[in-house]
């Protein structure tokens, strides 16, 4: 009778898991935890751009929607910006399967620590634990499963919204302003660079992380535009004091269809190219 | 070596039962009514931390009265339970039934097997898409279940406040049930009047299972809303 823990789950040892729940998992299923000892190389969907960048009140979250596997097309329309709770969000980059369930489960833990303690973990809490969570999976890592993504979340304590990158070995990096991470992150910051400012509000920063998402689809071919005609758009999340809401889609596809018209003007079609180029029918 | 006094069976329950009992007879009261949205939970409290009632999934919650120690190991325990079907599973595989169950075969094993029985008795409600669809399951120290309607009190004062409710409940369950206003309005009354003395927004813990919200129904009434109210 020494171990209650196994002959009754309700009933908790003194020396138990806390308020933890992958160490729940780990001492009671630890099957259920994600594969840390891989080997081999294996190819799987990997998961192209997001980017979160601040604004007056808070911060925005935002992906686009494309997952590759090689160069082919993996998925459309795959969710690339979770909410981890009511006051951030994660959103992934690199290998999609491991990421997603690399989500789930820092979703139940916040939501496991926040039920038994009766209070939310701090955003530095909060970020500590995902940093935890990718060092965990450095292993998998080194296969090829990167999952490096970004958090943000509204820091209730210091009544600001705050970004953090990861590398791949759990290093977590607090961003001032933004930061895109993915194979078109790069084309992304480039853009977010030019339209950031530390004064936006909250439908400026939208705008801003929508020309930005435009443009890394623009040069990548990883990360994935509107899709006007099946209506796939990017998803967008606002987190402020008032906490995290998901802009709706028709803001989004508005917000795309001014962008269109916008820069419609400046970009030269075939016609207008200087070089003279003649075409099959045109000859003679 | 001496030999144990022989104590019948019959005896040794009934005394395990009596010291639960009266251990749960000294602890302040819950009460539970189903509204117009949701379900109403409410007790005395003039602790802000340690609560009586708590979240425990999407659409469940958990009420505890007796000892603090052992329904709070019950609420962790269940959270767990819980949490860990909903990753393994999803999150619909959650019910109350099965969390309910759990807590019974636990509290009954305490109860038979061991020398001191938990002094605490629980409840687990769970909000579904219209009233006549939510589940109340009141466990007792012997891990006792019963699936009740409309309302549950239980701790020290649960006689007189089962009395009360029963007076004052719609007998029309589920065609109208009283809305947020009047149940809380109801809890309230019914608190005071067994008590005998005025209990202020500040004394009281509530929080609402609302099916109105989104994933996680569950809310705290914190006293400023609740003052609005009362």
């Amino acid at each position: 009778m020494t171990d209650r823990g196994k002959i009754d789950s309700l009933r908790l040892p003194v020396n138990g898991p806390g308020s933890s729940f992958s160490e729940l998992l780990e001492a009671r299923k630890p099957d259920l935890l994600p594969e840390r000892d891989v080997k081999g190389h294996v190819e799987v969907p990997e998961g192209t751009t997001v980017l979160a960048l601040r604004y007056a009140e808070g911060v925005v979250v935002a992906g686009d929607r494309r997952a590759t596997e090689g160069f082919q097309i993996a998925h459309r329309s795959i969710e690339k910006v979770f909410a981890a709770d009511d006051m951030s969000a994660v959103a992934i980059a690199g290998a999609a399967g491991p990421a997603v369930e690399m989500v789930r489960l820092f979703q139940t833990e916040l939501e496991h620590y926040e039920k038994v303690e009766g209070e939310r973990l701090t955003l530095e809490g909060k970020a500590n634990k995902l940093s935890q969570m990718i060092r965990a999976n450095l292993p998998a890592a080194m296969q090829g499963l990167v999952v490096v993504p970004l958090f943000a979340g509204f820091d209730e304590n210091r009544e600001y919204g705050r970004i953090f990158k990861y590398d791949v070995t759990g290093g977590r990096y607090e961003e001032d302003d933004y930061h895109a991470t993915g194979s078109g992150g790069k084309d992304a910051r480039g853009s977010l660079k030019k339209r950031f400012h530390p004064d936006l509000t909250r439908d400026e920063a939208i705008k801003c992380a929508i020309e930005a998402l435009f443009d890394a689809a623009d040069e990548d071919v990883g990360t994935g535009g509107p899709d006007l005609m099946r209506g796939i758009f990017p998803t967008v999340a606002a987190i402020s004091s008032e906490g995290l809401v998901e802009v709706p889609e028709d803001e989004i596809r508005a917000l795309f269809e001014e962008v269109i018209s916008e820069r419609g003007g400046e970009v030269r079609g075939p016609e207008s190219h200087p070089v003279d180029v003649r075409r099959p029918g045109e000859e003679g | 070596m001496p030999m144990p006094y022989y104590v019948s069976p019959e005896q040794l329950m009934r005394d395990k039962a009596d010291y639960a009992r009266k251990g749960i007879a000294r602890g302040k009261s819950v009460i539970a009514l189903e509204y117009s949205d949701g379900i109403l939970f409410m007790a005395e409290n003039t602790s802000a931390t340690l609560h009586k009632i708590s979240e425990i999934y999407d659409r469940i919650a958990f009420a505890g009265v007796g000892k603090f120690n052992e329904f709070e190991q019950l609420r962790i325990g269940g959270i767990r339970l819980v949490d860990m079907k909903g990753y393994a599973y999803s999150r619909e595989d959650v019910t109350a039934k099965s969390l309910a169950n759990a807590y019974s075969q636990t509290l009954g094993n305490i109860f038979t097997s061991e020398v001191k029985p938990y002094e605490c008795e629980i409840l687990v409600g769970a909000v579904g898409e219209e009233t006549a669809s939510n589940e109340l399951f009141h466990i007792l120290y012997d891990g006792s279940v019963s699936d009740r309607t409309g309302w549950v009190a239980m701790g020290g004062a649960s006689d007189q406040l089962n009395e009360y409710l029963e007076n004052h409940y719609t007998k029309d369950y589920p065609k109208s049930v009283p809305d947020l206003k009047a149940s809380v309005a109801m809890g309230h009354d019914a608190l005071k009047t067994v008590e005998e003395r005025d209990l202020t927004a500040e004394g009281l813990e509530v929080a609402i299972l609302d099916r109105a919200r989104a994933r996680r129904k569950f809310r705290r009434l914190p006293a400023a809303d609740l003052t609005k109210l009362l």
